[in-house]
């Protein structure tokens, strides 16, 4: 498709409808709200189903069986929504279900939602962070070859900015290489076969196979695909002018923008200072910060809260350099998370005040 | 049938052998559908799940829909018949079937999708998801196997157990003004625009059991010819969860359940 300005919302949309999404169910909430709209627009005329459910539950749960029946189905919300679906992320890791759910966050204090979860037992998600459109139309895609090679839900994870940007951008189709046969998905053919198949947080197996509930061997299974996929997600990172600097700043997502231009602005004026920015939040590019950071002795942390990716930069630096807090709580009157301190210029002086602090430690 | 009756004793104690049936007397697996993979089940002697649950299953091969049948499972004591099955079954959270069968029936319409759940997980969980799928005309079969007990947990109160009712945490009888009152389901979904056949049966004698298959038999007949949503309440035994000996639980299903949650087609909009 030619590019063309399309608000984020929009192009996540055209994204999702690209990568062969034909189901989507939400309950509307913003900035999630107006990626809802767009599919409920998009998937008609692809033969596809939107469903504007009724709750946060229902719509993870009407994705469950979409994907269970082996398309590829999303489903997403806010912070508070995605709350409510925890429970379903969960078990659909364990259900071994591919999908897809758009985490578009109110600034940025929903990191350890999307890269912890909020479910129980032994379950991770991969989380994607686009910083643009043109990263998001790629990362849609992405997220749904990632569910499929998997078989696990992958996270998306956008923010008000990211859906409310308009761009001009290209939508197009991307092969990301060969994926497994969908052979376990439910179309109601194998009934009566002999060999009825059954999609499962309870496991795979039958009584005809001689073990029926043996949830030994199925989580141990499972916990052997976790491992596999943990190792296997390749880690993303940006990084800019870490080679050298004395000094490195971290953010992702939208923030990460100004971040990159106030890091900039301080190299033009002569300071010694990099960036680096964890486009997989989870799994975390820790190697690629261990890289970016090795000539460093601090690493400034931006986030749009009080204080959370900086667990997983000090769990990747483990002591190797100073850990400083520069972000803060957005606390516009919107409550959308359109954070005042999204300023380069006053970034840029927040950051050249560390990077003095930092020198006089020295 | 002298033969099947044989008496032996064994240790002293009298035992009935059914072993050894004369030569025209049909056996069990004779009746067997074919979705059923294994017969064996764990629930309790005196159930009337697996009843149900196999009169389902008879209903969908009769109406030649055993190779596009998928079911949907809640949480309870059935969860258990989601492995013993030769039907695909999606297994779903407790309270959530509803939802998954629409994911499932939306991307293959023309598959007969039905979902089993309990009055716990149908009634007091997932209470929101049954009656938005039933208000949406979504064209799913509804079952809930309705013993008005937690039977799972080990007898608790649930949504529709009936007033008097003892439970483990209404050890002296359901009390209205202390415990609430119980829902009548089906009497609620029937209210949907969206429902067109709803019915409440039970397994609990042979002439039950002939009409329990009539209205599950309608009930996909109303999904299969895309009229609405469809949904039977089948009254289930459980004696266990009742605290009552096997064979008095049919009676006090009749006595107790069945008094509140009265049987018949509620709404039929063919008829």
């Amino acid at each position: 498709m030619k590019a063309r300005l399309m608000e984020g919302s929009e192009a996540i949309a055209e994204a999702m409808v690209a990568a062969g999404c034909r189901f989507f169910a939400g309950y509307p909430m913003t900035p999630f709200t107006e990626v809802l709209e767009h599919m409920a627009r998009l998937l008609p005329a692809v033969g596809g189903t939107c469903i504007n459910a009724e709750s946060e539950l229902e719509a993870i749960g009407m994705a469950w069986g979409a994907a269970a029946a082996g398309v590829r189905a999303a489903t997403g919300s806010t912070g508070q929504g995605l709350s409510l679906m925890q429970e379903s992320i969960a078990e659909a890791s364990t259900a071994g279900l591919p999908l897809v759910i758009l985490n578009m966050a109110r600034a940025q204090g929903d990191y350890f939602q999307a890269t912890r979860g909020g479910g129980h037992g032994d379950y991770r998600t991969p989380v994607l962070a686009p910083i643009d459109l043109p990263e998001a139309v790629r990362l849609a895609q992405l997220a749904f070859h990632l569910a499929d090679t998997w078989r696990n839900p992958v996270v998306f994870f956008g923010d008000y900015y990211l859906a409310h940007t308009y761009q001009s951008v290209g939508v197009t189709p991307l092969d990301f290489g060969p994926l497994p046969q969908k052979n376990w998905a439910l179309d109601g053919s194998t009934s009566g076969t002999g060999r009825a198949r059954l999609v499962s947080p309870l496991g795979d197996l039958k009584q005809r196979d001689g073990v029926g509930f043996d949830l030994a061997d199925f989580y141990l299974r499972q916990a052997d695909k976790l491992t596999t996929m943990i190792d296997g997600v390749q880690p993303l990172a940006e990084t800019s002018g870490c080679e050298d600097a004395e000094v490195i700043v971290t953010a992702f997502g939208s923030p990460a923008k100004y971040i990159r231009a106030a890091v900039d602005a301080l190299r033009a004026d002569g300071r010694s200072v990099g960036y680096f920015r964890p486009i997989t939040l989870f799994p975390f590019p820790a190697a690629a910060l261990r890289q970016a950071t090795a000539s460093a002795g601090h690493v400034l942390v931006y986030e749009n809260n009080l204080g959370q990716m900086i667990d997983d930069v000090r769990l990747a630096l483990l002591g190797s350099a100073d850990i400083r807090f520069i972000g803060g709580l957005s606390l516009d009157s919107s409550g959308f998370g359109i954070a005042p301190d999204l300023d380069v210029a006053l970034l840029t002086e927040r950051i050249r005040r560390s990077l003095d602090s930092a020198a006089r430690a020295r | 049938m002298s033969e099947i009756l044989r008496q032996t004793r064994i240790d002293g104690k009298l035992v009935l052998r059914t072993e050894t049936a004369p030569a025209d007397a049909r056996l069990v697996d004779d009746f067997t559908p074919r979705l059923i993979d294994v017969g064996a089940h764990h629930l309790c002697p005196g159930c009337g799940e697996p009843i149900a649950m196999r009169s389902v299953l008879e209903i969908i091969d009769e109406l030649g829909a055993t190779d596009r049948a998928i079911g949907v499972f809640g949480i309870g004591c059935y969860t258990a018949f989601s492995n013993n099955l030769d039907c695909e079954v999606a297994q779903a959270l407790h309270g959530r079937a509803p939802p998954v069968a629409t994911g499932i029936k939306r991307v293959h319409p023309n598959a007969v999708v039905f979902t089993i759940q309990g009055d716990g997980d149908m009634a007091n969980e997932g209470l929101q998801e049954v009656l938005h799928t039933a208000a949406r005309g979504e064209r799913v079969t509804c079952v809930m196997l309705n013993n008005g007990v937690f039977g799972e947990t080990g007898g608790h109160i649930t949504a529709t157990t009936v007033i008097g009712q003892r439970t483990k945490n209404t050890l002296d009888g359901r009390d209205g003004r202390k415990d609430g009152y119980p829902i009548r389901v089906s009497d609620l979904i029937a209210q949907l625009d969206g429902a067109s056949f709803v019915a409440r049966c039970t397994v609990n004698t042979a002439g039950n059991v002939a009409n329990a298959r009539r209205m599950i038999q309608r009930a996909f007949q109303h999904q299969i010819d895309d009229i609405g949503f469809s949904f039977v309440e089948i009254l289930t035994m459980c004696p266990t969860g009742w605290f009552i000996d096997t064979a008095e639980a049919p009676g006090y299903l009749t006595e107790h359940l069945a008094a509140t949650h009265q049987l018949g087609v509620v709404k039929d909009t063919r008829a």
